[in-house]
């Protein structure tokens, strides 16, 4: 793809660093939006006011026009779908190979693998978790290999071929693991070579059956997105489980929504302000077998499901990085995007200044009233020029 | 031109082409084409409010519903046809009109004292009373000899405008 000279991402990220961190009560969330975005919108300053001046609407309706035309938010939910290969008689057949082969032999296979870890699993599972009531510690110890056990077990079903980088984390007390966000799978990548407590979404149907049952003996945390007080009752849960010694370590996904594997949005601070170290991960699928990004405005989980195990493979590299502390003086957010700058440069992503959950909610009236702030203000100090 | 998810044929392009006067390439053509389809998500056709609205870009700026106006319901020709006036090749005059238009909200051809305050009070939001915007707006109007009853045509906005550095212009992404 040909970078256009006016690449909106590049202005943006050169402003990267000069992040400042607003004092005003409403920006406290977020950093300033207002450092990534283009500022020719304000205009020229000392110099006499006229009508030209406040009739010229060109800098507004050229960065509304831009956005119409392309912007970076839209392009990290794009899911690329391949580009057909097939269209010529040579290599249709060989296609239509392909699909008979996945569909007619490999998804068969896969499903009697699921199948079986399944069986395997519950047998040992419900037996365990019943009559070792009693003997917690040994309990806890067996649930975790067997949930590890039924991961591999799904990574297996996909033809999952995870490569690991780095040294495997250990359950240490005040420690978080973050990694950036592209579908469930994620966890169950992660989850089969350490079993971490994660933080989630409560989903409905059979995931959400899952979530309250297994998931819960390894120690899970549930939020919701749309209950507004609820952040406050995530963030004491997420301390207590930190704090604890006997809990698995703990897995954030600080975007907060699944992201096409090209670009990371803005790291929610949670994570970032627990006062324990932070170890981040790095996941990037290969997207010559199959994107794994589940766009779940267009498809349920069980289809992604479906299409992962109807594909050839799923390849993915996971990095663990190295473990970062707080630097004195820094705030939780400039910390959030620090670490997101190690996360994307690792798996080769590119940094958006947006924050994920725009995806289900329009903007804050707030970055318009700062855009409008700066106008009035730039309006009134050159009338006062003469 | 068939519904939003098929392809455009080359008879499509070269006619949206001919209807934006060649200010874009063919390239451009395609690449908006997959833009408006990105944007409208339900296939019908035409990109409604809402899908505008939910390019935060968008949203944020202070002039969006003006412009949502001019966009809501345009089908791709339409679209193309609007976003023309932002290509380097537009003319002066081209770019102008369409300023033009966004302060002319009744489309009466006319922009009167009324309607650049209604503008103003977007850009300003509550950061400027209406009684400030008004003696700003008599007092530079004045000095560039008019009145506040005045009604200005799109001869005055080029008078006004025009000059060598209004520059408003997008660049369309070709992969």
């Amino acid at each position: 793809m040909v970078i256009s000279q006016r690449n909106p991402l590049s202005s943006r990220t050169s402003k990267m660093n000069k992040l400042t961190t607003s004092s005003s009560e409403l920006d406290l969330d977020r950093p300033n939006i207002e450092d990534y975005l283009p500022t020719d919108s304000i205009p020229q300053p000392h110099a006499k006011l006229r009508l030209r001046d406040l009739l010229d609407i060109s800098p507004t309706l050229t960065e509304a026009a831009g956005a119409i035309v392309d912007d970076s938010f839209t392009r990290c939910f794009k899911s690329n779908p391949p580009e057909p290969w097939n269209w010529n008689i040579y290599l249709f057949p060989l296609w239509c190979l392909g699909v008979v082969v996945r569909y007619g032999i490999l998804f068969p296979g896969r499903v009697l693998i699921l199948t079986i870890g399944w069986i395997i699993f519950l047998s040992c599972y419900i037996p365990v978790h019943v009559l070792l009531k009693g003997h917690d510690k040994l309990r806890k110890r067996l649930e975790r290999a067997l949930v590890e056990l039924i991961c591999s077990f799904f990574v297996a079903s996909w033809t999952g071929v995870v490569k690991y980088h780095g040294p495997r984390p250990c359950a240490r007390p005040k420690q978080v693991f973050v990694a950036n966000h592209t579908s469930m799978i994620d966890f169950i990548v992660l989850e089969q070579m350490t079993a971490f407590a994660v933080i989630m979404q409560k989903h409905p149907g059979w995931v959400g059956l899952l979530q309250s049952t297994i998931l819960e003996s390894v120690g899970c945390i549930w939020f919701n997105r749309s209950e507004a007080k609820d952040r406050e009752i995530v963030a004491r849960k997420l301390r207590e489980h930190v704090e604890g010694t006997d809990n698995n370590p703990l897995l954030i996904f600080p975007e907060g929504t699944c992201v096409n594997n090209n670009y990371t949005v803005m790291f929610k601070k949670g994570a970032f302000e627990l006062g324990a170290t932070v170890c981040p991960i790095a996941i990037k699928y290969n997207k010559i077998f199959v994107d794994a990004f589940w766009n779940s405005r267009k498809q349920s989980f069980t289809t992604h499901l479906l299409q992962l195990m109807t594909s050839w493979a799923v390849v993915c590299d996971v990095w663990y990085l190295e473990p970062q502390n707080m630097k004195p003086g820094e705030t939780a957010i400039e910390f959030a995007e620090r670490v997101r700058g190690i996360i994307s440069a690792r798996a080769g992503l590119k940094m958006v200044p947006w924050d994920g959950y725009l995806k289900y909610s329009r903007p804050s009236p707030k970055h318009r009233e700062s855009k409008q702030k700066s106008f009035a203000e730039s309006v009134l100090r050159r009338l006062e020029e003469k | 031109m068939g519904s939003a998810s098929s392809t455009l044929t080359q008879y499509d392009i070269e006619d949206v082409q001919q209807h934006c006067n060649n200010l874009f390439s063919q390239q451009e053509i395609v690449s908006l084409y997959k833009r408006f389809c990105q944007l409208d998500r339900t296939a019908k056709g035409f990109i409604s409010a809402d899908e505008f609205l939910s390019v935060p870009e968008f949203a944020m700026n202070p002039l969006s519903q003006r412009l949502l106006k001019m966009v809501d319901g345009l089908n791709f020709k339409d679209f193309v046809i609007f976003l023309s006036a932002f290509s380097a090749k537009a003319s002066m005059p081209q770019k102008i009109e369409i300023i033009f238009k966004v302060y002319d909200s009744d489309y009466n051809g006319k922009v009167t004292f009324k309607d650049i305050m209604e503008v103003l009070r977007d850009l300003s939001g509550s950061y400027m009373s209406d009684k400030q915007i008004e003696e700003v707006l008599i007092k530079v109007m004045q000095e560039a000899g008019y009145s506040k009853d005045s009604s200005l045509l799109l001869d005055d906005f080029v008078k006004i405008l025009e000059h060598p550095g209004l520059k408003m212009e997008v660049e369309v992404p070709v992969d």
